[in-house]
């Protein structure tokens, strides 16, 4: 049997074949491509979980000092709003934002985080999943199942596009996030193979075009606010999807058509600082240090 | 194409902030410390492009100093490497060269001294996602990743070094993955680089440093095993 895929249309046909998952499918991919177990599988990535909830209480318990001091107890105040006043999103989409956010805090300040699928977007995917299993109770297995369906749409994504911001601005990253945090939440209520895939291209789609300009090249801000913006945007493709409603376009048709977005973007607005929000004059007075 | 794992998306797992400044970084740097045997006393950097502007706010500098104190990227340690570089006998220095457009945006030359006063010059480059390369080794261009386990073999280049490594390689019933020669100039020095997907056992290491003709073979464990 074919375990291995390379695109949307191929995923789908074996999870249809199959009768499986999206992330069932990685897994097996994953188990001939590596040789390893499913139970070294998942025990790997239930340490990975395990990161991520380390670095949600690291913020939410403590303002976190960052390297370049642009940001740092965004977390604890968003979460502190959360508790004492009436969210304007509501109680799910406020602790996701706040996780979000606050993971993005940990790794501004050199602590311990999973890149998801890089460093500067770490808190998209354990803001979704984290607020979720808080909100209706998904155990860890069931999130480790969310990790899995996570990695094959951001494996489609590396694979046939790039999900770095130097080549694919912000969209790249946060978008990919984005996308892998949807079909994540999305599976864990109960939608289908090609639910996952909607809500991932709806994602994707809703950030195109999202440009990466680090002030001072630092990855803080505005970082940490597209972390909150990635996992709101994962949220309502997730519930877009569960909806029945599809993506614009098939999920291979989104990834190639983000690449092209990414390749058309200017270097200027490739993580090189010197377009965007970097080169706003307020925005560099705080920064100081850069060159 | 690169062949992506699952823990190339859900990872790595690291010490922020940045996958190229900050886990990259530290790599070429665990790698470097590799590259010259004994106990490493003094580590002197240069950095280039990117890394020479932004390294301070992504602690660059304390990723690299993690790197040759043998640090892993996921180690808490890597914040206060200073402190730590100070405890364990390593003194280090950094220089910034912002002129030099040539090389790749995350570019560090590392010199590094062991206890002997022995030297070693290694030219890395961080390439994304917390990977590496070694470009340089003392003047000689090489490539390595540290992805395989590595051997690397400093030699005269003369005719039955090769055989002699590749046999001792066979004794120990080591399966070659990669193997590449570089070298200065005809019969000069010369470096061999063998990358296996086992684990390379000491004897085959001793094996290989007993011929005449090499000067060094260095184990360079897979990075992440």
């Amino acid at each position: 049997m074919n375990v291995d895929f390379t695109t949307a249309a191929e995923l789908l046909a074996i999870c249809k074949k199959e009768v499986i998952s999206p992330g069932e499918a990685m897994l097996r991919r994953e188990e001939r491509l590596t040789g390893a177990s499913r139970d070294e599988i998942r025990g790997r990535l239930s340490r990975s979980l395990e990161i991520m909830k380390a670095a949600a209480q690291t913020a939410l318990s403590a303002p976190q000092k960052t390297m370049g001091g642009l940001i740092g107890g965004e977390a604890i105040a968003l979460d502190q709003r959360r508790r004492t006043s009436q969210s304007v999103y509501g109680a799910v989409m406020a602790r996701s934002v706040a996780i979000a956010m606050g993971t993005l805090e940990v790794n501004a300040s050199m602590g311990l985080i999973v890149a998801a699928p890089t460093a500067g977007s770490c808190g998209v995917l354990p803001g979704a999943l984290l607020a979720q299993a808080e909100t209706f109770g998904f155990s860890d297995e069931e999130l480790i199942n969310g990790l899995l369906t996570a990695s094959a749409v951001g494996y489609l994504i590396a694979r046939n596009a790039t999900v770095a911001g130097a080549e694919g601005g912000c969209q790249a990253e946060v978008g990919a996030a984005s996308a892998m945090a949807a079909a994540a939440v999305t599976g864990l209520h109960g939608g289908s193979p090609v639910q996952c895939l909607w809500a991932a291209g709806t994602a994707l789609v809703n950030l195109m075009g999202l440009v990466c300009d680090p002030i001072g090249g630092l990855v803080e801000s505005p970082c940490q606010g597209r972390n909150g913006i990635g996992v709101a945007g994962a949220l309502v493709a997730a519930e877009t999807a569960l909806a029945g409603i599809p993506a614009p376009a098939s999920l291979d048709e989104v990834i190639a058509a983000m690449y092209a977005v990414g390749r058309s973007l200017p270097s200027e607005l490739r993580e090189t600082s010197l377009g965007g929000i970097a080169v706003a004059p307020s925005a560099c007075a705080r920064c100081g240090g850069c060159g | 194409m690169k062949d992506f794992s699952i823990f190339d998306i859900i990872g790595p797992n690291m010490i922020g902030p940045s996958s190229s400044h900050t886990a990259g970084a530290l790599r070429i740097a665990q790698l470097a410390r590799g590259m010259i045997s004994g106990e490493i006393v003094r580590a002197d950097f240069t950095l280039y492009g990117s890394f020479a502007r932004t390294y301070r706010g992504h602690g660059t500098d304390r990723a690299l100093i993690a790197g040759v104190l043998g640090f892993g990227t996921e180690d808490s340690r890597i914040r206060d490497s200073f402190h730590w570089a100070e405890e364990m006998g390593l003194a280090w220095n950094f220089i910034v060269d912002t002129q030099n457009k040539d090389c790749h945006p995350n570019t560090v030359d590392i010199l590094l001294q062991n206890r002997e006063g022995e030297r070693t010059l290694v030219t890395g480059v961080s390439i994304g996602g917390g990977a590496a390369v070694i470009k340089r080794i003392n003047g000689v261009d090489i490539d390595l990743t540290g992805e395989y386990h590595t051997i690397l073999v400093r030699q005269q280049d003369t005719p039955g070094v090769v055989a002699a490594i590749t046999s001792a390689l066979s004794d120990h019933h080591i399966n070659i993955a990669f193997m590449r020669l570089y070298r200065e100039s005809r019969g000069s020095l010369a470096y061999t680089i063998i990358e296996a997907d086992e684990a390379i056992p000491a004897g085959a290491v001793a094996q290989i440093q007993s011929h005449p003709s090499i000067q060094s073979a260095l184990l360079i464990p897979k990075i992440g095993a």
